[in-house]
């Protein structure tokens, strides 16, 4: 098996964000919220990317807060995950008025625009690290429901699903042992590109101040913090913008090998 | 005709009940929820009084039902209540900011579809070529890139370094049209590459589509030029999916136009919604997400409509 160059490159930056995610504090030179020095500092041998708006070194924050980015990302792909594809493959399996209340209730969903949708809730709801993945999780998971049901509904009728129905498996073990084995690799295919969705969902709402709330701060709320800085052509706020393209465009080159791969083996037809 | 007709009725009476229930929806998410709306207001100067006064001020203590039932009729009515931050009406509000938003997405789409639709058909012209890679490339690079980045890029260097458009894009009635457009064409930029590469992408599939069918080989056959089978025999043939395509585009234009507001500083609605989140001014929320909701719902059921009506199966049935 030959992987592509541009494949490649992305899983070694993927791996080089997460991994900066996961030591940040051990690589990082100086605290997150600590203040070392004047604001904007232009960039020195002190401080490599300068200071930001209120003198806290530039590169321990951004590492800071790429590992908030990271988590709460990951966090909330991986519930949109699990509910997406749990409630789709239920939907498949048990088919009937649930099925058709369950993808109705979905289509109303999707029909607001996710950003919209999560400006209004987050309008009453307090802004904490919890609401923010349950928020972008569970407006997320519509997608995965819609592709884990539409993928489950051709597995459903196959063969050695209708014998494990006649030999009289539960469910739980038709969704388990039949479905989600069969599943699998249309399913993770799409799990890169909900990552990068949730990663660009989240820096949105910080960048609109509804996101992660200061003192902490990831990627897109340091944009926030730092914009007022491009008129006096101080580019500390696209630091974290580029940071952001940067993580979501590695992901993208691994996501697309991955689909071109998953479609290659189920003879071209894609998830 | 009959059978168009009774398609786009159904088709259009289902949008209806859908606005219906996003109503609802956009209604439940802001009151059901287990934040309270008076909680939220007061923070942390809520005294048991001052709370039990602003519910009865807000009309909290009647049952879900009713209030959503009065809020309705408001909105109907074209009254979408006062504002609790300020006092003001939103109605005049949202008027004051609504045609400045579509003013900033008509432009943006003017400049966006043709430009989509050309480089689209360059793209099928020059298939698995270098323009065809670029584009690919193009479209990767677009998905990935947040609006604000773009946007922080171009006002560091078209803006601030070069001075060529103005950094925050103020807009009021007396001025010119090539002020305003002066004034926007940063935002305008921003807008175009959000959607560009999508609308490319699609409008070369669905040309893509059409050119595997017989009568596209006998054109090329017959001896003429890549142009021409593109230009006289697919393009016309890939009409329907590609307005659907830009429809679907215009649609997602009108959610990217929150955050491009925010970035430009430009007095529409999605600057309106973003502040008023902040401050949980509720009816205010409220009337803005129906409002948005209503648009992309709107775009969408056009496009449906345009594929129905396209549709030569269904205007010519056997």
């Amino acid at each position: 098996m030959r992987i592509p160059v541009s494949a490649l490159i992305g899983m070694i930056l993927t791996a080089g964000f997460f991994a900066m995610a996961a030591f940040a504090p051990w690589i990082a030179p100086y605290g997150m919220a600590e203040i070392v020095g004047d604001v904007w500092q232009p960039r020195s041998a002190e401080h490599w990317l300068g200071t930001d708006n209120i003198g806290r070194d530039l590169l321990s924050r951004m590492i800071y807060g790429g590992r908030t980015t990271i988590v709460i990302a990951t966090l909330a792909t991986i519930l949109s995950f699990t509910l997406g594809a749990f409630m789709g493959f239920t939907a498949a399996v048990i088919g009937g008025w649930i099925d058709q209340l369950m993808s109705r209730f979905v289509d109303l969903m999707m029909s607001i625009p996710t950003l919209i949708f999560a400006l209004v809730v987050l309008s009453v709801m307090p802004v904490s690290m919890t609401v923010l993945i349950l928020v972008m999780g569970l407006l997320d998971s519509t997608r995965v429901y819609r592709l884990s049901r539409a993928v489950a509904v051709d597995i459903n009728v196959q063969d050695f699903v209708e014998a494990a129905k006649l030999r009289g498996e539960k469910r739980t073990w038709i969704i388990f042992r039949e479905i989600l084995p069969n599943a699998l690799s249309p399913l993770v295919a799409e799990l890169g590109l909900r990552f990068i969705f949730a990663v660009l969902f989240l820096s949105t709402l910080s960048f609109l101040g509804l996101g992660v709330q200061p003192p902490a701060s990831d990627w897109g709320g340091m944009v926030k913090e730092n914009k007022e800085g491009i008129v006096f052509g101080i580019g500390a706020a696209l630091v974290p913008a580029a940071a952001i393209a940067a993580l979501a465009i590695s992901v993208n080159l691994v996501a697309d090998w991955v689909l071109n791969r998953t479609s290659d083996l189920k003879g071209g037809r894609g998830g | 005709m009959g059978q168009v007709l009774k398609l786009l009725v159904q088709r259009i009476a289902l949008g209806l009940l859908l606005l219906l229930l996003v109503s609802l929806l956009v209604f439940v998410g802001t009151e059901i929820l287990p934040g309270d709306v008076a909680q939220s207001i007061l923070g942390q100067a809520a005294t048991p009084t001052s709370l039990a006064n602003l519910r009865e001020e807000l009309g909290l203590n009647e049952p879900a039902p009713l209030r959503y039932l009065s809020w309705l009729g408001g909105v109907l009515t074209g009254d979408l209540g006062t504002a609790l931050s300020n006092g003001q009406d939103i109605t005049t509000q949202i008027g004051l900011r609504l045609g400045n938003t579509l003013f900033l997405a008509f432009w943006a789409a003017v400049v966006a579809v043709p430009l989509a639709i050309l480089l689209g058909l360059l793209a099928v012209r020059y298939r698995n070529r270098w323009p065809d890679k670029l584009i690919s490339g193009l479209t990767l690079a677009s998905i990935s890139l947040p609006e604000f980045f773009t946007g922080y890029v171009l006002i560091f260097f078209f803006a601030v370094k070069l001075r060529w458009f103005p950094s925050v894009a103020t807009v009021y009635d007396s001025m010119s049209l090539l002020e305003k457009l002066n004034a926007i064409a940063l935002p305008i930029a921003v807008l175009v590459m959000v959607v560009l590469a999508h609308m490319m992408r699609m409008t070369r599939a669905a040309i893509l589509n059409v050119m595997q069918s017989a009568y596209i080989e006998t054109a090329e056959l017959k001896g003429l030029s890549p142009f021409k089978v593109i230009f006289r025999h697919a393009f016309p043939n890939a009409v329907a999916p590609i307005v659907n395509v830009v429809m679907l585009n215009l649609a997602y234009l009108v959610v990217g136009v929150v955050v491009v507001e925010v970035i430009f500083v430009y007095p529409g609605m999605g600057q309106y919604l973003v502040d008023h989140v902040s401050k949980r001014d509720v009816p205010v929320v409220q009337a803005c997400g129906l409002i948005f909701a209503a648009v992309y719902i709107g775009l969408n059921l056009v496009a449906d409509i345009v594929s129905i009506v396209t549709n030569p199966r269904l205007r010519h049935p056997k």
